[in-house]
């Protein structure tokens, strides 16, 4: 062990953490034990945030890890669990680098009461960039841990071994003391500073082994509490005046039906209108019978017309990277192809609608939401009531699925404001309808691409321009000569809200970079793994694609062959990804059935490959519905999608065989692999259905109406 | 306006005075505590929200609870015995056939109506018997599984 570790006995300073909770306050609620700080040293991360939001980040801690008296380790962070698997799969690398029991290791998430800061769970970033911080946490306690034994042992570090939370003489296991016993009556601070060695891969107990979830059983039994889930007494039920349609202005309100029910209070701010009740059924009636006059902003776009709309909308082009001459590779080109492709707003349609329990006790205010950024739910509760921050708790329950569209929490803000009118206890938990209204949308969004290629079928030529889908993965990962990609994205043109959805952009822009790949291979006469493999440098892309050819059982031809097969690849967070699918296509109908789907990824260090595969599986099933059905219809700002009756997302009878193959490598860090298996699926698809049928898609979703207008032309 | 409604929860004879027009959803989880029982949309379509009515799975966001009456509601919290969970439940754990777990209280009370009704569907039945509950974090194939194995540990026990 390094002689840069020291042990600091005096407390530090409290008070120091800019208008947070504090850190005596931490530890009154905490008690003793050895604590290791993490400060989230990513530059980037804090350059790219808001003064506000990044909230002296830089020179404070964003997690740490707390080793008790009774030698269990608690880690408390402000990312939360949406069903992505943090709960299980950061334990597994605490316990692997503090030699303890899997068991012993605890996740407090998403308390802004007993969490330090954190902007949020979003981007695949829990394993990939906050585990390496906690991994080094786990290492520098050990650090810690094994000092103390030295001394109480009085033998040196390197007579010590480590074994299950009992560090005993090597020579001699029976002169041994547990972590437990080390840490008794001891408060034991410490920050990270990266220099505790980390546990060589190939020694990990519990890294890179299957775990199944750990919070499966209170999920299966009906215990585990989401957020509208919470009972208190005196709890009302709220519901809220919605408008007809975005764009429109409350002008008059006629609450005098609502009030006349029994057990019905009414409560008006402003066009704020809110009914309540301690029955939820009483709510529902009540609120039907407001009547709200508005007048209406008209917005010309709607589900149609968006396209042009956003072809029209007056950008400023980003270039995000150029290489060699555009006009050279169009010269040089025997082929140049020019495609748009489009595809339409997909809505989150998470099973849990938005949700929020408020409670006012004395100055304070606690929360429970169904949200994946907490600290941000707090700010804005705080803003909203003119309470100090600290006076706002935010606790996360279990979140039912968020893909993005619970970093929003207006339901929150509501909640906490009806709970300070009202005095009284209160839950808002949305309906279908207004989840579908208020939802952040994936934009819509348009990419044209011009690209060529030579007689050998070298890409010579690559031409990207995406707009309003977001940059995130526009960039090729062909190697060609002249390419160009840019990003068009600046100033409003939805006419409602849009925001991240499992892997912004990327879905999209693989979409049409994966499309306009096999276009160019067909035309070339050339089977499209090849012309891929002949056109790759990137060696983790070769691998991949080499690997999902191999599960999927291929064998080289030209498009359309006939067969119903697709490929697409790419990169996200990190991770190279690549999938091969099977489909039918009924001509009649311009049905789709997606028989089996292959998918490989190449995303590091894989913690726990159990639930890396199964959110393989997730991205893949739940990929076919932005690919096949899923899209928002608007007339200008009236959504008409109102619920799962005419929002079609994948069901059982759709979901394909699914084989899932992850390329480990366990010496570098690991990647993303929430998101990743999602971005080809647009891709997959189409390319497979236009080698059943020689029928090309440019529009997602690729609905039956589509695939029939594709065939016929 | 508000009646004694009596009937039979997880087991326990309950009554209650209520409206009649009620929904079973809100009763379950504002009046009898039970919030396993989720609403995912209030109109039917996406199962979270399914109990037992006298054996049949049945959508509690669209039952007045007058239609609950004298029958015998079984819900997610009602199918452990004496703390051993229901071959449903475990091999939901098993298989890990959940991510977020807010459809699955719907999955499993679907799943058991399912394999009362057909103790060993096949993978086509499993599917047809499941096709209207909806997940969106898409555990499908796993929850699949689930079924299969339960249906067999049931079989072999009973």
């Amino acid at each position: 062990m390094k002689k840069s570790v020291t042990i600091e006995k005096k407390l530090m300073k409290s008070g120091e953490s800019s208008g947070r909770i504090r850190r005596r306050d931490f530890f009154k609620l905490l008690g003793g034990g050895i604590f290791i700080f993490v400060h989230p040293f990513d530059p980037f991360e804090i350059l790219s945030m808001p003064a506000q939001q990044a909230r002296s980040l830089s020179k404070d801690f964003n997690a740490f890890l707390q080793i008790t008296e009774a030698g269990l380790v608690n880690c408390y962070t402000g990312k939360i669990e949406m069903g992505q698997g943090a709960i299980s799969s950061l334990p597994q690398i605490m316990a692997d680098e503090l030699e303890v029991p899997y068991e012993r290791v605890k996740m407090i998430m998403g308390d802004t009461d007993l969490c330090p800061y954190d902007r949020g769970t979003s981007g695949s970033n829990t394993i990939r960039t906050f585990s390496l911080f906690m991994r080094a946490a786990a290492a520098e306690a050990k650090a810690v841990l094994l000092l103390l034994a030295s001394e109480k042992l009085k033998l040196p570090v390197s007579r010590l071994e480590v074994k299950d939370g009992i560090i005993s003489e090597i020579t001699n296991s029976k002169n041994k003391v547990s972590y437990g016993e080390l840490t008794k009556g001891k408060r034991i601070e410490k920050h990270l500073n990266g220099q505790a060695i980390l546990k060589e891969p190939a020694k990990f107990k519990y890294v890179g082994k299957p775990f199944l979830h750990q919070d499966a059983r209170v999920k299966v039994t009906g215990e585990a509490k989401y957020s509208a889930d919470i009972q208190l007494p005196g709890l009302l039920h709220a519901r809220i005046l919605r408008p007809p349609s975005h764009g429109a202005k409350l002008v008059n309100a006629d609450v005098s039906e609502a009030e006349k029910i029994k057990g019905i209070r009414v409560v008006r701010d402003g066009d704020f209108i809110a009914v309540l009740s301690d029955d939820r059924d009483r709510a529902d009636q009540a609120i039907v019978k407001v009547k709200g006059e508005y007048t209406f902003d008209e917005i010309k776009a709607d589900d149609k017309t968006i396209f042009d709309r956003i072809l029209k909308a007056k950008s400023t082009a980003n270039v995000i990277r150029t290489n060699g001459d555009q006009e050279t590779g169009r010269k040089v080109s025997d082929t140049v192809i020019e495609s748009e492709f489009h595809n339409s707003y997909v809505a989150h349609a998470a099973i849990e609608p938005h949700a929020a329990t408020a409670m006012i006790e004395g100055d304070k205010i606690t929360v429970w939401v169904s949200t994946q950024a907490p600290f941000r739910v707090q700010e804005s509760i705080a803003d909203e009531l003119k309470f100090p921050l600290e006076k706002v708790r935010v606790l996360t329950p279990f979140v039912g699925g968020g893909f993005g569209g619970k970093s929003p929490h207006q339901q929150a803000v509501e909640a906490a404001k009806l709970a300070k009118i009202t005095g009284k206890p209160v839950v808002v938990a949305w309906t279908r309808q207004e989840e579908f209204f208020y939802d952040t949308f994936r934009p819509a969004a348009v990419v044209k691409i011009a690209s060529g290629f030579d007689k050998t079928g070298r890409i010579i030529l690559w031409d990207f321009h995406t707009y309003y889908a977001g940059s995130r993965g526009s960039d090729t990962i062909y190697d060609v000569q002249h390419s160009r990609t840019t990003d068009y994205s600046r100033g409003a043109v939805h006419p409602f809200g849009t925001g991240a959805w499992r892997a912004p952009g990327n879905n999209t822009n693989t979409f049409a970079r994966e499309s306009q790949i096999n276009i160019m291979a067909s035309k070339a006469g050339i089977d499209p793994l090849d012309f891929r493999l002949k056109n790759l440098k990137d060696e983790k892309m070769i691998a991949v694609l080499k690997a999902v050819a191999d599960l999927f059982g291929y064998s080289p031809a030209k498009t359309p062959s006939g067969r119903g097969f697709g490929i697409a690849c790419g990169t996200d967070v990190g991770t190279s990804v690549a999938h091969m699918a099977e489909v039918k296509v009924d001509k009649k109908t311009g049905h789709v059935q997606v028989i089996r789907v292959a998918c490989v990824q190449d995303m590091g260090l894989c913690i726990n490959p159990q639930g890396a595969k199964i959110q393989m599986e997730g991205c893949i099933t739940m990929g076919l519905g932005y690919a096949l059905t899923e899209e928002i219809q608007f007339q200008g700002g009236d959504i008409k999608n109102h619920s799962f009756d005419t929002y079609d997302i994948p069901r059982f009878s759709w979901v394909p065989k699914i084989d899932t193959t992850i390329l480990e490598h366990k010496d570098q860090p690991p990647a993303g692999g929430g998101e990743p298996g999602i971005i080809c699926m647009g891709g997959v698809i189409a390319n497979a259905v236009f080698d059943a049928t020689g029928a090309r898609l440019y529009q997602l979703p690729m609905t039956p109406e589509r695939i029939l207008a594709a065939l016929k032309s | 306006m508000e009646e004694t409604i009596r009937f039979e929860l997880n087991g326990k004879q309950t009554e209650l005075p209520l409206d009649p027009g009620q929904t079973l959803l809100w009763v379950l989880r504002n009046k009898c505590g039970l919030t396993g029982t989720k609403y995912g949309c209030g109109m039917g379509f996406c199962g979270a929200c399914t109990v037992l009515l006298d054996g049949e799975p049945v959508r509690s966001c669209m039952l007045p609870v007058s239609d609950a009456a004298g029958k015998k509601i079984v819900t997610i919290e009602g199918l452990a015995r004496n703390g051993n969970l229901h071959p449903l439940q475990k091999a939901f754990i098993e298989h890990d056939a959940l991510q977020c777990g807010f459809c699955t209280p719907g999955m499993i009370i679907t799943a058991v109506g399912l394999l009362m009704k057909n103790p060993e569907p096949s993978q086509q039945e499993i599917i047809e018997g499941m096709e209207d509950n909806l997940c969106r974090c898409g555990a499908h194939v796993r929850i699949i599984k689930a079924i299969q194995t339960a249906g067999k540990e049931m079989k072999g026990g009973k």
